[in-house]
């Protein structure tokens, strides 16, 4: 009996307990939510837009274009921007399946133009990005500043020993490898006669970490990289120039002996996009930018740690000029 | 983390079985010389045929096999749309797990239909945690898991969390429907469980990267494919535990049960179930913890949370932030570990206190229930408690703080790391695999068969010689030895570490109380955040990828070894003190050989997890294997290459695991 008597007495000091915090939350509750709806619509949209699905691929370039993007769509067009982060293959990929409407940085890769615009027909081109990519050979400041000719491939030879690594078996280490890039550089060294071991970094970041190490260090480094990206406004990389590129002297992998081409950057829809009708295609279509632009919102994003978001309204009214024109 | 518990129990059980080799120390002797003599017999040979026969493929040559894996994928990419096994199996099911995903998100973490926040808000979340952790833990549990939920919100990472643990909590929920139930039939079936312990292996060992993007084909971009990626890592070990559990059932008790005429049903409902429950939820601990592990690899396919976090934060090489958001991850494992854990010994504690703990306990759950639900109302109903107050200030703290401990130490220890790099690159490394590399390819494969026939018996000898004959048809050889040279170095820097450390925490309860948290930390932290760092001190090269494997693979090891340690009889060690034996002969002559079965099973639990970083070495400068997985998932032009690459490391895998198994059982027997 006692035990039970015990057990009512503390279910019924629970009750109360849960009784008065309830009557005194509620008395102090403050804002409820739905009371103040002025926030949450956004501006509204006028509907014509509906939803525009943006492949972002993960490198910073890619998320300042797509950020400027995403903003004048949602602003201006008041169009629903769902962003999604995803690699190059597989927002290729989404076209098909329909989850991707946009790729709004392309590099190249012309097999995937190959197999989703020519072959299965999921994708059209929406023109150049305005921005020009460049991949070759960089070596930090502080080399290209003590050994100017090194900038030369002929005498690349001559420093082999210099770059010589605990990887790199005896011969100078051409560091390689954001594995997202096609690189010719095996070929390259063997048709070039370099006495060079590629060493597959394996990531943008491994690249990155070297060379800002090699600056700071003064440290022997050569590699893989390319621009515009973010990083050259905190290290300025130089390029080594190699045997210049001309139409069709990279067409058989085994015999590459030139350097990268110049790559329009362009943009890549899906084709039920394209024929949709939606003003964000007209924006995607239109939006052409310079090296320079990217470079601004990259280092917002990428230096002064601001979201994408942010970065994007600072630079998109500081330049109305420029994005009246993609939008007019 | 996924299978050590359930292997650390397996090999005293299977052992007992075994009968007792006579005449051990003979054999054992003999034993070492034929490896000496394989050895020396490689050695020899190696010098002769020096660079013949290696089998060396370049990054970007393909093999027909690689190139039939793409056209495979490229038909299927192309036929999705008219394909009726897409239409109506793969569409369906990635509908009712997109629903059920979504279902999870509106509740706790993304803006329901009309709402501007999620049906419940973080008050709700919190008290929700805490409630379900007393009642199925106890209060000490439920406390810890209000502080860690909370911390998370301070960490001004809320969202982000709680999309994670949406994600989380809907791919264990639906990898346990499939395997509790599959976990049972292997419990009671050996011929069942002989033919599903193989296709656990592959899908615990083939690294995700390799089906991450055919997943999106399958299931569309989102959170299914997030979720059927996590499933298929995160079930295997559930399935494992669960069989191990109705296994090791006492015989007697099911035989009284049918002696007293229970049908097959009831048997398994009322006695093999109750009587393995404490185990099973072991499992589901271990699916909890796999599940974790997946957070920042399905981040690539835009599964939503923390992942995103780390990964969006390393393009700008950001480690503060990564780390920040990889203390959430930490701390949302610890808490869920912990709960878990408490769970399963819940009951018997329970049995002990009985009475008095009982008649308080339903009354006061009553009583939790009601102030969860006014919680839950007020979060549902209120701004600021549906909304987590602040602006994260905690989380920029870390991140300051993380950033300012990482500049010092690569400012201040970079020339030591690299001497220590160095001297183990060039001594111990770069011989190594050469010897590897170099060797013609049926001379290596003809000694990994010997090994494997002398160390795990003429089963593992067989397992051995399918593994080598696959590997070689998978067309990237050479760079699976180079890959086997790492791991094999890695492995050997776990073990010393695991000796020594194990060996400590083993013999001191202080010390192990002291390391565990930070062991744990460095389990499921994502190796993503330690990355940025390591290549500051290393580089980028294969023994960066060797700390990072070391990093995650040493805790197991460590965990292992001081259990063993610690089983070693009081009585034993205090017969050798009294004996007058000092320290270092009682663990060398007493605990250390006494604690064998537990360094076998750590160096088998060594390997497998540091084979399970060969893709993150990939992303580092380890080249071969991790690299060709890594540049698979980015290149559709060596995406055949990519799974071949995959299936390698799966290969080599199952390879350690069956010689090391078998060893294990000798040694314990």
């Amino acid at each position: 009996m006692a035990r039970q008597a015990r057990q009512w007495r503390v279910g019924a000091a629970g009750i109360a307990g849960v009784a008065v915090i309830g009557l005194t939350l509620s008395a102090c509750g403050g804002a409820k939510v739905g009371d103040s709806s002025s926030d949450a619509g956004g501006s509204g949209g006028s509907g014509k837009c509906g939803t525009f699905n943006l492949a972002v691929n993960p490198w910073v370039g890619y998320e300042a274009n797509a950020a400027v993007i995403a903003y004048v769509a949602e602003n201006d067009l008041g169009c629903k921007v769902t962003q999604k982060d995803l690699k190059e293959e597989i927002a290729w990929q989404g076209f098909g399946t329909g989850e991707v409407d946009a790729v709004v940085e392309n590099w190249g890769h012309d097999d995937l133009k190959k197999k989703y615009i020519t072959d299965q027909k999921t994708a059209v081109d929406a023109g150049p990005t305005g921005n020009e990519g460049l991949i070759g050979w960089y070596v930090p400041p502080w080399l290209a500043k003590e050994h100017p000719d090194i900038l030369d491939w002929n005498n690349l030879n001559k420093y082999a020993a210099e770059f010589k690594t605990s990887e790199s078996g005896g011969k100078g280490q051409l560091l390689d490898g954001d594995p997202s890039f096609v690189t010719n550089d095996e070929s390259l060294v063997k048709n070039l006669k370099l006495d060079y071991k590629v060493v597959y970094a394996g990531s943008e970041t491994a690249l990155i970490q070297a060379f800002r190490k090699a600056e700071k260090d003064k440290e022997w480094v050569i590699g893989y990289f390319y621009e515009p990206q973010w990083f050259m406004s905190e290290v300025p990389l130089e390029k080594v120039k190699l045997p210049e590129y001309k139409d069709g002297c990279d067409a058989d992998p085994e015999k590459v002996n030139c350097d990268y081409p110049v790559y329009k950057l362009d943009k890549i829809v899906s084709a039920k996009f394209a024929k949709s009708g939606s003003p964000a295609y007209d924006l995607v279509k239109n939006f052409t930018w310079t090296n320079d632009d990217q470079n601004v919102v990259a280092k917002y994003i990428a230096v002064d740690k601001m979201t994408p978001e942010a970065a994007a309204e600072k630079w998109v009214e500081a330049n109305r000029d420029k994005v009246e024109a993609w939008i007019k | 983390m996924t299978v050590a518990m359930e292997k650390t129990e397996k090999p005293q059980k299977t052992g007992a079985v075994e009968p007792p080799a006579p005449a051990r120390s003979v054999r054992k002797i003999s034993r070492s010389m034929v490896i000496g003599a394989i050895l020396v017999v490689w050695l020899v040979l190696f010098a002769l045929l020096r660079g013949k026969q290696t089998l060396a493929l370049a990054a970007a040559d393909l093999t027909d096999l690689h190139r039939w894996f793409n056209d495979v994928n490229d038909s299927i990419g192309a036929n999705r749309n008219s394909n009726p096994l897409f239409l109506y199996f793969f569409n369906e099911i990635r509908l009712v797990i997109d629903s059920l995903v979504t279902f999870v998100q509106e509740l706790i973490s993304q803006p329901s239909a009309d709402r501007p926040v999620p049906q419940i808000g973080w008050l709700g979340v919190v008290g929700i945690a805490g409630y379900v952790s007393w009642a199925v833990g106890n209060w000490r549990v439920a406390l810890l898991a209000v502080a860690g939920f909370t911390f998370l919100g301070l960490q001004g990472l809320w969202q982000e969390s709680m999309d994670t643990l949406a994600l989380t909590v809907s791919a264990v929920f639906v990898a346990l429907l499939f395997a509790i139930p599959l976990g049972v039939w292997a419990g009671l079936s050996d011929r069942f469980n002989r033919i599903v312990t193989p296709l656990l292996d592959f899908m615990q060992t083939m690294p995700t990267f390799v089906y991450l993007a055919p997943l999106t084909l399958f299931f569309l971009i989102g959170g299914a494919s997030a979720t059927i990626a996590t499933v298929i890592y995160a079930a295997p070990p559930a399935i494992r535990i669960t069989a191990h559990a109705i296994r090791t059932v006492p015989q007697t008790t099911v035989e009284a049960a049918d002696s007293l005429g229970a049908t097959r049903r009831q048997a398994l409902l009322k006695v093999l179930l109750p009587m393995s429950k404490r185990t099973v939820v072991m499992g589901v601990n271990q699916t909890i913890m796999a599940a974790l592990a997946m957070v920042t690899i399905a981040a690539l396919i835009d599964a939503p949370g923390l992942g995103k976090t780390v990964v969006q934060a390393l393009q700008s090489l950001d480690v503060g932030t990564a780390f920040n958001a990889g203390l959430s991850i930490v701390v949302m494992a610890i808490v869920l570990d912990r709960v878990t854990t408490a769970a399963s010994a819940r009951e018997e504690e329970a049995r002990r206190s009985k009475n008095r703990f009982l008649a308080w306990r339903r009354p006061l759950l009553g009583a939790g229930a009601a102030v969860t639900a006014v919680l839950i109302y007020l979060s549902h109903t209120y701004i600021w408690a549906a909304e987590f107050p602040g602006e994260g200030g905690v989380g920029s703290s870390i991140a300051s703080a993380a950033d300012t401990a990482t500049t010092w130490v690569q400012d201040n220890l970079a020339g030591l790391t690299n001497a220590i790099r160095d001297v183990i690159t060039n001594g111990l490394l770069n011989p190594f695999q050469s010897l590897l590399t170099d060797s013609p390819w049926w001379l290596v494969g003809a000694v990994l068969i010997a090994l494997g026939v002398v160390l795990g018996g003429p089963r593992a000898g067989i397992t051995t010689t399918v593994c080598v004959g696959v590997l070689i048809g998978t067309g990237v050889w050479s760079d699976a030895m180079t890959t086997l040279a790492s791991t094999v170095v890695a492995t050997i820097l776990v073990m010393l570490l695991g000796i020594v450390f194990g060996v400590w925490m083993g013999r001191s309860a202080l010390v192990d109380r002291m390391l565990r948290p930070s062991l744990d930390a460095a389990q499921v932290m994502p190796p993503f955040v330690y990355l940025v760092p390591f290549l500051a001190l290393f580089g980028a090269t294969r023994f960066t990828a060797i700390v990072a494997a070391i990093v995650y693979a040493a805790p197991v090891a460590m965990k292992i070894i001081a259990d063993g340690v610690r089983n070693v009889p009081a009585t034993t060690v205090e017969a050798a003190t009294s004996a007058g034996c000092n320290t270092w002969q009682i663990i060398t002559k007493v605990q250390l050989p006494m604690a064998r079965g537990a360094l076998t099973l750590a160096t088998n639990q060594g390997l497998i997890y540091v084979l399970s970083m060969v893709v993150v070495g990939g992303l580092v400068g380890a080249g071969a294997l991790g690299y060709d997985v890594v540049a698979g998932f980015s290149q559709g032009q060596l995406f055949g290459k990519g799974l071949a690459a995959g299936l390698a490391i799966v290969l080599l895998g199952v390879m350690f695991d069956r010689i090391t198994q078998a060893a294990a059982r000798r040694t314990s027997a």
